[in-house]
């Protein structure tokens, strides 16, 4: 009888124990390697105390493996992912087709009205928010204040294209191996057509005009691309045309570069412990032209859920966690208010301890001064600041960026690169029946 | 006279020899040197050497944030299981073709080799659907199929190499004793074959071992392998050269340890059949 009775507790015991195992959701998160994300999977503990019944496993690929990966996954509805981690490009065009699940439906807690309306506005297609933004970035101006000074110039705050010329001009020193500017160079969408674009849009150029017809043949685009040509090859580094974040981000920390203009997140490199410049770094809006509009771009590396998921509850649970107040204020406690995934929320700019922190202003400045529904300074049938958010412009892109990477390198005028880049994208946009 | 001119000419050589190997080794050397370094030493320009920083913070930070065992594990069954599976279809085949000749055997080995000249991608779409249906996705299974597939062409290129070296007579002997064709290949044609069978699997299991294609496309956590542990380190925003060197040498170095002992097999594999 005691016999019995043991053994039928053991078997409820193992009924029981199986029951809570059974009831564990795993849920797959696609991610990429950079500062924040990688300290995200070091606060896990916090998640998993309050969420036991989640199991999260993480696939961290390169930028653009994951987006070939998840795109691939999303297009055939796979469903290897629960969480894919997708950038500003994305979002409109995946929303639209409807490979995401709505987050529309998150807790109150989320606070969806603290998001910055900038970001919200570039991951919401009709009133749908498709992404909960994880960190937002714009591009901004670093410099050297030490050679400013040296130079008996000083930054303004919202610089012109013209002080900035004038700037790179001073503080060039070839002797000394300092160039005066460093800008991206190398092609493709996402790196010197990033920069282009978004600079551009202070020039007053556009990708099209209402009527999707290339506009790379306007003395807009010349006198962006004449600029940026004559910048770089007077006041640049040697061999520009392979520079990317990385490569600029060596220069610079290296003490090469008199100014930087690329993403705000490089701030907290260019001021962190592997610079030799740290202490010298200060910070300015991207330049404009005096025509309303300013060369700094738009991105937010964002959580969404493929529509193909069978764990949505879990991984809306995981997203609200990950991207909600209580996340930022996680990581301040844990590892400082520098370290707090930037330009998400209103409230991290509205919060004191956060304002000292050096470049918390120009971020949150930088931000606001771009807007994905208006990027330039004539109308366009697009949203996107430096990039248009339709499916071809991956492709579009990174020809376009390989013709200027080339006129840079030297082996094509800006004339010749810029007809060439009108031929390549009016081509590729009749084959795809924007225009006739 | 004659005798210093052959010493001259053999120091040459060697020394040639060495250049050449020295400057091919060099890109592994650097990235094992790299992942030595700090961040900040592994990106300075001059490149530094003997003034360099050297830590070994990057190999505990890549192995504390990742589960190495795991993707190790994995690329150990895929790259072997690809390749024993491979030469279990291949020796029957290559058998064939090298005993039993028919009119298009040349020209069937030619298009199984023209299969290798297509570039991956192309397919990647119908077979990623496959795979969906299948139920293959992220497992080592469908990986183990699809690597032994890829590598199948080369695999049976050198078996036929290999088997046209034995004389037909031997296995016509061993048929005239009553050996049926099952004896004769695994009895007779496999034992004298295992050195150029050794050669191709080694080969193989190096080829399968670093593919980073299909690994990292047909997979996302339960069977990736270490290609996709070292694109787990790579990073467009952010100098993490020192790091990534550090997850290269670890995901290399056991394959480069399996040819370093391995490489009298692997030379004589590659170079069998090139003079006569």
């Amino acid at each position: 009888m005691t016999k019995t009775l043991r053994a039928l507790m053991g078997a409820t015991a193992l009924a029981t124990l199986a029951a809570v195992a059974s009831a564990e959701t795993t849920i797959t998160v696609a991610t990429v390697n950079n500062g924040d994300m990688v300290r995200m999977q070091g606060l896990m503990d916090d998640f998993y105390a309050k969420h036991p019944d989640i199991k999260v496993e993480w696939v961290t690929l390169e930028e653009n493996v994951l987006r070939q990966n998840v795109t691939t996954d999303i297009a055939t509805g796979g469903g290897q992912y629960d969480v894919i981690t997708i950038g500003t490009y994305e979002v409109p065009i995946w929303g639209k087709q409807g490979w995401l699940e709505s987050l529309n439906d998150l807790p109150a807690d989320y606070d969806v009205d603290d998001l910055l309306p900038a970001i919200r506005g570039g991951l919401t297609v009709d009133g749908t928010l498709y992404a909960s933004p994880f960190y937002g970035e714009s591009s901004m101006v670093m410099y050297r204040k030490d050679l400013m000074e040296a130079a008996g110039l000083t930054m303004p705050e919202a610089p012109t294209w013209a002080d900035i010329e004038a700037a790179a001009k001073a503080m060039t020193n070839r002797d000394a191996d300092i160039n005066g500017i460093c800008l991206r160079g190398k092609a493709g969408w996402g790196e010197n057509m990033a920069f282009l674009t978004a600079m551009s849009n202070s020039f007053g150029a556009r990708w099209f005009d209402e009527n999707w017809v290339p506009q790379f043949d306007q003395p807009e685009w010349k006198a962006t691309l004449d600029f940026y040509l004559n910048l770089m090859n007077n006041y640049g580094p040697a061999g520009a045309s392979n520079n990317g974040f990385n490569e600029n981000l060596t220069l610079f920390n290296q003490g090469k570069c008199g100014m930087w203009i690329d993403a705000t997140v490089a701030a907290s490199f260019v001021t962190g412990k592997d610079s030799t410049v740290a202490d010298k770094v200060g910070f300015a809006l991207a330049p404009d032209n005096g025509l309303g509009k300013r060369g700094n771009w738009l991105w937010a590396w964002s959580l969404a859920i493929p529509a193909s998921s069978d764990a949505k509850d879990a991984a809306k649970t995981f997203i609200n966690w990950a991207t909600n107040k209580d996340y930022l204020a996680l990581v301040a406690s844990k590892e400082g208010w520098a370290n707090v995934p930037p330009g998400t929320r209103t409230s991290l700019y509205e919060n004191p301890e956060y304002a000292k922190v050096p470049f918390a202003k120009m971020t949150i400045d930088s931000i606001n001064s771009a807007d994905p529904n208006s990027p330039t300074v004539k109308p366009v049938p697009y949203v996107g600041v430096q990039f248009v958010a339709i499916p071809e412009f991956q492709g579009l892109g990174t020809t376009v960026g390989e013709i200027f990477s080339a006129a840079l390198a030297g082996s094509k005028t800006a004339d010749e690169a810029l007809a060439e880049a009108q031929a390549a994208v009016t081509e590729e946009m009749k084959a795809a029946g924007y225009i006739q | 006279m004659a005798r210093a001119l052959s010493h001259r000419r053999m120091w040459i050589t060697t020394a040639a020899a060495w250049a050449v190997a020295l400057l091919i080794f060099f890109p592994v050397l650097w990235m094992i040197l790299t992942s030595f370094k700090t961040e900040p030493s592994a990106v300075a320009m001059p490149p530094q050497f003997l003034s360099a920083d050297w830590t070994l913070e990057n190999y505990a930070e890549v192995w504390a944030r990742s589960d190495y065992p795991r993707f190790f594990w994995n690329s150990v069954v895929i790259a072997v299981g690809s390749t024993l599976l491979g030469l279990v279809i291949a020796i029957p085949a290559a058998w064939a073709m090298a005993f039993v000749p028919g009119r298009k055997t040349k020209d069937l080995l030619m298009w199984m080799l023209s299969t290798k000249m297509m570039p991956a991608v192309a397919v990647m779409i119908p077979l990623y659907l496959i795979f969906q249906r299948l139920g293959l996705m992220d497992t080592r299974i469908g990986l183990v199929l699809v690597l032994m597939l890829m590598n199948l062409p080369i695999i049976v290129w050198m078996l036929y190499t290999y088997f046209k070296e034995i004389p037909g007579e031997i296995l016509e002997a061993a048929r005239m004793d009553g050996a049926n064709l099952w004896n004769e290949i695994a009895h007779v044609l496999t034992p004298m074959a295992l050195p150029g069978i050794a050669s191709t699997m080694l080969l193989n299991i190096i080829l399968a071992w670093n593919e980073a294609f299909w690994t990292i496309v047909l997979t996302t956590t339960r069977a990736a392998p270490l290609s996709a542990f070292i694109a787990s380190f790579s990073a467009p925003q952010g100098l993490f050269y020192a790091k990534l060197s550090a997850a290269s040498a670890m995901a290399i170095l056991p394959i480069l340890i399996l040819g370093w002992f391995s490489q009298k097999q692997l030379v004589r594999g590659l170079t069998f059949g090139a003079v006569k």
